[in-house]
């Protein structure tokens, strides 16, 4: 006889939109219920397993039996978007080791915890400016636009060495390419943006700056194996994972604390808070919840078989508030340990961006509740748009007043 | 405390720097190593943690047999 608990009546849909922008969707309850790995339908109408539970998700995403190649035969696409554009090379997210590898240890230098230590005065600097003007202008002011956007989008250019001068292209190439309205919209992005990352790489190879596509580019001339298509791919993935990602955890983690007042003046009363506020957050909004893997032979997990071929999807939402690991977990709690959640992923494609990203958020975070102790929102909470449940998590706009 | 770190594995993430900064560090490519003088832990109850957040399980810590 099927068990109830481990078999949801209903095929469940992944991904949905959430109804809370920082809780899982409503409609991910049957499968919170069946840990630590569930079925779920994709939108082409193919199943996928869904992992659930925290210690599985670990196993899992350091198996080399599950690949990241999205041109493998039953790779799970959680989007039309994202199909179309599978056949294009990704750099780090769509390889496996020794490939993967390779790309990695050129790029681990520049994303160090003591390279994000030394940029954590031009990350202030920037914060600063940006409030700066924010508070000159006065109040209402939207946040995505004024801030939260502008914050990693300056911090990854000065890092890659991008012009600054651009980002309103490759902001608008990103958001097409993340959350464009069809396939074509995806693929007219990724050719706009490989089209000026490739003038650029080509300007850098005859005038080298001190960026780090600068120093990829130098990387693949002393190892005598220049491949300008894997600096393309490489370049393409540190621009938008650089500055999207970052944006989305700055926009809904103010809203996050704006919509939980206590927590709020608890880390205004104690900044010593920060890094565990901003790990707790991590944990709780799980930004990009849904990471894509197929398994290349078949793995015994949690009593059953996955298959060769099966898709595997890794919910991070969920998997982040496994209630055998975190008390409470539907709650924002600072004192708790939030440390071994799986936000950044997990794995050999766990973010390399993660340390910068930190730094970014506990000064964007920090700086913006100490300047502005009456923040609040310039709108009904339930009115402030964000973004569907196919995309990477955040809010669309931020209505602010103070 | 032995504590043995699999370069070959290791993928700079620098998460044992983070979990446990007296003990781990990163060397100029980024790859994970123990600071000088920490090579037996320190006895640093962190050690555990940070070879727990390593996310390729590239540390391995044992304790001596008696």
């Amino acid at each position: 006889m099927p068990d109830p608990t481990t078999r949801p009546s209903q095929p469940v849909a992944f991904p949905q939109d959430r109804t809370c922008p920082y809780h899982p969707p409503a409609g991910y309850d049957p499968v919170r219920a069946t840990r630590p790995l569930a079925r779920v339908t994709l939108y082409d109408g193919r199943p996928a397993w869904l992992v659930t539970g925290h210690t599985l998700a670990r196993e899992l995403l350091t198996d080399p039996r599950l690949s990241t190649d999205r041109n493998r035969d039953g790779f799970p696409m959680t989007t039309p978007r994202f199909a179309a554009v599978k056949d294009r090379r990704t750099a780090l997210l769509g390889v496996d080791d020794p490939e993967h590898h390779t790309q990695r240890r050129m790029m681990i230098p520049s994303f160090t915890l003591r390279r994000a230590t030394e940029l954590r005065p031009r990350i202030q600097r920037t914060v600063d400016e940006l409030l700066d003007a924010m508070i000159a202008q006065g109040p209402p002011a939207e946040l995505v636009g004024a801030f939260a956007l502008p914050v990693p989008s300056m911090v990854i250019c000065a890092l890659l060495g991008v012009p600054y001068a651009d980002h309103e292209f490759f902001e608008e190439q990103s958001r097409r390419l993340l959350r464009g309205q069809d396939a074509e919209e995806t693929q007219d992005a990724r050719n706009r943006l490989e089209e000026y990352l490739g003038d650029l790489i080509d300007r850098k190879r005859k005038n080298p700056g001190d960026g780090v596509l600068d120093d990829l580019v130098q990387q693949q001339r002393r190892e005598g194996r220049p491949d300008r298509e894997e600096l393309l791919a490489m370049a393409v993935i540190l621009l938008v994972a650089g500055h999207e990602t970052t944006a989305n955890m700055i926009s809904l983690g103010t809203y996050t604390l704006l919509q939980h007042p206590e927590r709020l003046a608890e880390l205004r009363a104690d900044p010593a808070l920060l890094p565990a506020a901003v790990e707790e957050l991590m944990r709780l909004l799980s930004i990009a919840d849904g990471l894509l893997r197929v398994a290349t032979e078949d793995i015994e997990a949690a009593g059953t078989t996955i298959r060769a071929g099966d898709g595997v999807v890794f919910s991070t939402s969920v998997i982040n508030r496994d209630q055998d690991v975190y008390a409470a977990p539907d709650t924002l709690d600072f004192h708790r340990p939030a440390r071994h959640h799986i936000a950044f992923g997990f794995g050999i494609h766990q973010c390399l961006g993660q340390n910068l990203a930190r730094t970014e958020l506990e000064i964007a975070l920090g700086s913006l509740v100490r300047r502005l102790p009456t923040l609040r929102l310039a709108a009904p909470p339930e009115e402030i748009p964000f973004k569907p449940g196919d995309t990477i998590q955040g809010m669309l706009e931020l209505p602010v007043s103070w | 405390m032995r504590i043995d770190i699999d370069r070959d594995r290791c993928i700079g993430a620098g998460q044992c720097a983070l979990a446990a900064p007296n003990v781990f560090t990163q060397d100029d490519e980024g790859f994970s190593t123990l600071l000088p003088g920490k090579e037996d832990g320190g006895g640093d109850p962190m050690v555990r943690e940070a070879a727990r957040a390593c996310p390729v399980g590239a540390i391995t810590v044992t304790e001596p047999a008696d």
